[in-house]
């Protein structure tokens, strides 16, 4: 067995599970405090691109690029909740989908309005366009600095959930929201937080993944369904659950893309397994998002407290 | 005996229209309306389908496009071994979707809410990503159908017209089966069992069994306008039954107005026609498209068929 492989494949699975934390643990938030299903989160995730390229583009740094990037994506989420989603809270979940599959549209168009409908190259500094290795393994640079981002982000979220008063509101929020209201607490700034809060980190995520992949038109929407497996196996509304969730499935599907057909090859001849490899392991993060709804629907880590 | 609503005449009139509506565009000599009716049609039955669960029994799936998907490729398979029996075709069809609906309906029915929602669109996008690995039906780049479904001189679909009339027939025999099965007790417990699943369960119902039922007939009409639609394009791809397809169907169902008979088939006819029209002004339509989207849901409560019944009611009040 070829280690190394195995290893650079973890290294991929885990950048892509960070990256899945980052969309979904604002979906997460949104959907177990607002109760709303966000089908547009991933349209932050395009946008924080795009912003973060453009900046780049114009001052040649991408610490410019990631933080203006980060302010737009928060503005534009803020702006969202207090126009649209907020009305809608009290609503029932198919006019969120309709709301939210039609602000898709909005946003893609408006993309291919000001950007075309090209996608957007983000050139990386020399410094993070480098390899390192370790010994016979030689990684490149850029994913350990995604794969360290995530981990700071996970741990920052963390700290802010578990420490904080916003941290204690946002999970007493998500475990009883009545009781929060009761309580006398402003709940519709709480609300918007929240909502700027979980954008931001889907635009941090499109950002990072940007200058590998570049920026493109509807770039979020096949990644957000992903996201949203690892909102329900991970239990809505929990933090920890979603981390978790996310590490398991981005591990899950790419090992899966590169080594089901060799485990498949141990029980049947060869051509079937190279038949059947590709579309089980496109399949496998549903399946298990089945099996979980099918027998534990709250999750595998629901969040304390909550029915 | 005429209609005695606006509502009902407005439905009256389109129905009548589209039977003779061949004839006309044959007139004025512009094919190109008789395929875009009939794709608005085919659209029509499968928003019907999803309609029957999404409004009546309050299921709301987002991977009915599945069924559609499935539909089409009970054609495209069979043809690319040369096989075109229709029978075989719509047999098929009949068979995978029912028995698709039957398994993944009786996993999903046990969740509710979001979760229902949810769990179908993981059933969707496994067929999804199965049709796309299928390497040898054409994956991701689909697959061409070259010759239509067979059926006998008197119901063949070779012309464009005599497909539209097939298209035509199967819209009809939906409307009025979904007519009666809503009218029937059967449908009463799907309706009640929306609005108090729990009464519905003392009154003595297996709600389950009578929610499953549902979800697979529903399944099957879809697959049948799935048949249709690969009959129609004679080309299929996996992007027909993509998460946003779904989507869209959901659009249909409750711009027209959800849980009530006609409302799809005018939400279809008024999408159909919003897609032509936008994308003749303006190639950024899908823009103009996610706005009304936003507003009808904001604003427009009941979709088309809640704004004529308004209509009939401010007659009755006049």
């Amino acid at each position: 067995m070829d280690w190394n492989l195995l290893i650079t494949q973890m290294l991929n699975g885990l950048q892509l599970g960070l990256l899945l934390f980052l969309l979904a643990s604002g979906l997460t938030l949104i959907f177990g405090i607002m109760d709303f299903i966000n089908l547009s989160h991933g349209s932050f995730y395009m946008i924080g691109a795009y912003f973060c390229g453009t900046v780049v583009s114009i001052t040649g740094s991408l610490l410019a690029g990631i933080v203006v990037g980060l302010v737009c994506t928060f503005a534009i989420g803020a702006l969202v909740e207090w126009f649209i989603a907020r009305r809608l809270y009290r609503a029932d979940h198919l006019d969120h989908v309709l709301v939210t599959f039609g602000l898709i549209l909005v946003f893609d168009t408006l993309v291919h309005m000001i950007w075309g409908a090209a996608g957007m190259a983000i050139p990386l500094p020399d410094v993070l366009n480098d390899q390192v290795s370790f010994g016979s393994l030689v990684l490149p640079t850029y994913r350990l600095v995604i794969i360290a981002s995530g981990l700071l982000v996970a741990l920052i979220l963390y700290v802010m959930v578990s420490r904080t008063r916003l941290g204690m509101l946002i999970r007493a929020g998500a475990s009883n929201r009545t009781m929060v209201e009761a309580l006398g607490i402003n709940i519709n700034k709480l609300f918007l937080i929240v909502f700027a809060i979980g954008a931001t980190m889907s635009g941090f995520a499109g950002m990072l993944i940007a200058p590998i992949t570049e920026a493109s038109i509807g770039m979020g929407n096949e990644i957000i369904i992903i996201a949203f497996v690892v909102v329900i196996v991970g239990g809505i509304g929990s933090i920890k659950g979603a981390f978790f969730a996310a590490l398991i499935i981005g591990l899950m599907d790419t090992l899966g893309r590169s080594y089901l057909d060799d485990v498949l090859e141990l029980s049947m001849p060869t051509e079937y397994a190279e038949t059947a490899a590709p579309a089980l392991s496109a399949m496998l993060v549903y399946i298990l998002m089945a099996v979980v709804l099918a027998f534990r629907p709250q999750g595998l880590f629901p969040p304390a407290g909550s029915k | 005996m005429l209609p005695k609503t606006t509502s009902a005449w407005v439905y009256t009139v389109m129905l009548l229209l589209l039977v003779i509506a061949p004839g006309i565009f044959n007139v004025i000599d512009e094919p190109f309306y008789l395929d875009l009716l009939s794709r608005g049609l085919i659209l029509a039955i499968a928003a019907l389908s999803l309609n029957l669960i999404l409004g009546y029994g309050g299921m709301v799936s987002l991977g009915h496009a599945a069924y559609i998907g499935i539909g089409a490729y009970c054609v495209g398979i069979p043809a690319y071994y040369d096989f075109y029996s229709g029978w075989l075709h719509l047999g098929l069809t009949i068979l995978v979707c029912g028995v698709f609906a039957l398994i993944t309906g009786a996993i999903s029915l046990r969740t509710k809410g979001v979760y229902f929602i949810m769990i179908t669109l993981a059933f969707s996008q496994m067929v999804y990503f199965t049709f796309v690995s299928m390497e040898e039906y054409g994956g991701d780049d689909g697959l061409v159908i070259y010759l239509r479904s067979e059926f006998p001189s008197w119901l063949s679909m070779d012309s464009p017209v005599s497909l539209y009339y097939w298209i035509l027939g199967v819209l009809f025999i939906t409307l009025f089966f979904i007519h009666r099965l809503v009218g029937a007790r059967f449908g009463r417990v799907i309706v009640g069992s929306r609005f108090n699943e729990d009464r519905m369960q003392s009154l003595g119902f297996s709600t389950y069994r009578y929610r499953l039922t549902c979800y697979v007939i529903s399944g099957v009409i879809c697959g049948i306008a799935g048949m249709l639609l690969g009959n129609f394009t004679s080309f299929i791809s996996p992007e027909m039954m993509g998460w946003t397809r779904s989507g869209e169907l959901i659009f249909m169902v409750v711009m027209g107005g959800a849980g009530t008979l006609f409302g799809p088939l005018v939400g279809t006819a008024a999408f159909v026609f919003l897609e032509e029209f936008l994308s003749y002004i303006t190639i950024y339509w899908h823009l103009i498209f996610g706005l009304m989207l936003v507003a009808l849901v904001l604003y427009g409560k009941g979709g088309i068929h809640g704004w004529l019944t308004m209509l009939d009611r401010r007659g009755e009040n006049g």
